[in-house]
């Protein structure tokens, strides 16, 4: 069936069975492979996106569900060349070392920062908690977190349009 | 990779035609909102619905409100919504600390109170929840609405009192001046279902038991009760000596099995040890002495 929904802002339509998950609907359909796709159990997290503003997992979520809704990728976060104060942070503190959960840890933060701009250590960890990292690598994760929150971008507007 | 059996889709935009849409479609028809139970279940083939119905545009069942003496949480709030809510925390914290412990944010963001009850999942901690608090589920078909008591809606695992044609629309549950409640759970780690766990309220007339209510997760307890050990305490001075017999009571009736999770003796401690936890907890929130 035919399915229509706005990607980072631009509006899409494929034709698809209903049984297409989101994150395949993202990764094979539109070929924005930013988005990884994991256990396909909703426990890692790696296919966190948004829609409609709300973190969710992709792999847990029918594309034709998201017809007539926004959804945001990973490959939204930067915006004119300028990386996302979120994706800065992995940088500067070193959030990342095999990157696979990388995507999904940076879509929940950047909810997470959306929702709570100067958010504490415990709230981070909360909030990552439905994003596995198997490098083990959350204390640097939640320094990158931190970063971003102490990192604003100059016109937060612009990055979450 | 695991991806569900083909299914037609549909989406309705008010109850009225989610009924018929229902109807129309019959039996291997489902509704899906979150879909943070169903869509897992399909992709391991526990579950194949011919239809899908998707609910999430219907207004009006996403409130959380006061109707006279009643707390009344609509089908569609997500369990997000229930761990933010202020007007759900000041009558009962059993909600907030239950939701803590439930999946993960992600998963919060999506699944939906309405989604929980009817997965009838014996581990699940809301119905848990909810069968402390007991209160009653109003289910909508095209002939009109019924109102069922909660502590019969669950019929077994994942089967609900919902037929075919009909939904749940929204819970509800007695406001209770000054009770306390509280919810305690094992889990293996963050986000998992529970090894075991145990909510509970307790209303105090002075220092005595006025009304109680223990709901148990996970450790096979018939709709998630233990009548006898609520019978043992109503009207009994809150004494650690009466607690403690009405944990050891849950200990004994329940019915927990060995698993994955861990093994039946285990689990039946727990059962006990959370109960006791469980109601001294809300004993101190009763008492103020606790938030």
């Amino acid at each position: 069936m035919q399915v229509t929904m706005k990607v980072n802002g631009d509006e899409v339509t494929r034709d698809i069975e209903p049984r297409m998950l989101l994150v395949h609907f993202i990764r094979d359909e539109l070929e924005l492979t930013g988005t990884h796709w994991g256990c396909d159990t909703s426990n890692c997290g790696t296919c966190t996106v948004w829609v409609d503003g709300e973190a969710v997992k992709s792999c847990t979520t029918l594309a034709v569900m998201c017809g007539a809704r926004e959804v945001h990728t990973v490959e939204g976060l930067a915006k004119g060349g300028e990386l996302d104060p979120v994706q800065k942070g992995f940088m500067e503190e070193h959030g990342l070392q095999c990157g696979f959960c990388t995507p999904g840890m940076m879509m929940t933060a950047k909810w997470l920062l959306e929702k709570d701009p100067d958010p504490d250590e415990e709230t981070i960890r909360e909030a990552i908690s439905g994003n596995l990292c198997r490098c083990t690598g959350y204390e640097n994760i939640v320094r990158a977190i931190r970063w971003a929150a102490e990192h604003p971008a100059d016109d937060t507007s612009e990055v979450t349009a | 990779m695991q991806v569900p059996e083909t299914f037609e889709y549909e989406r309705a935009s008010s109850v009225e035609e989610a009924l018929d849409l229902l109807e129309r479609h019959g039996e291997e028809a489902r509704l899906i909102a979150g879909g943070h139970s169903l869509l897992p279940m399909m992709k391991i083939r526990l579950a194949f619905p011919e239809v899908l119905i998707d609910i999430n545009d219907v207004p009006g069942l996403d409130q959380i409100r006061i109707e006279g003496d009643q707390l009344v949480i609509g089908a569609m709030v997500r369990h997000q919504q229930v761990l933010d809510s202020p007007l759900l925390y000041e009558h009962y914290p059993v909600f907030r600390d239950a939701e803590k412990v439930i999946a993960d944010p992600l998963v919060r963001n999506r699944g939906t109170v309405g989604g929980s009850f009817c997965q009838a999942d014996p581990a699940e901690d809301l119905s848990a929840g909810g069968a402390a608090l007991g209160g009653s589920v109003v289910i909508r078909s095209k002939g009109g609405e019924r109102v069922e008591p909660m502590r019969d809606f669950h019929v077994g695992p994942y089967e609900t009192k919902v037929g075919p044609a009909e939904m749940l629309t929204e819970v509800r549950f007695p406001i209770r001046p000054g009770a306390g409640s509280a919810y305690e759970k094992v889990e293996r780690r963050v986000g998992d279902w529970a090894v075991a766990a145990v909510g509970a309220f307790v209303q105090l007339d002075g220092d005595t038991i006025a009304d109680v209510g223990i709901g148990l997760a996970a450790v096979g307890a018939d709709h998630y009760i233990v009548p006898e050990a609520e019978e043992a305490l109503r009207g009994k001075p809150a004494t650690l000596e009466h607690l403690q017999a009405a944990a050891q009571l849950c200990h004994d009736n329940c019915a927990p099995t060995t698993d994955q999770r861990g093994p039946e003796d285990f689990k039946r401690h727990l059962a006990g040890e959370l109960t006791l936890r469980a109601l001294k907890r809300s004993i101190a929130r009763a008492r103020g002495e606790e938030s």
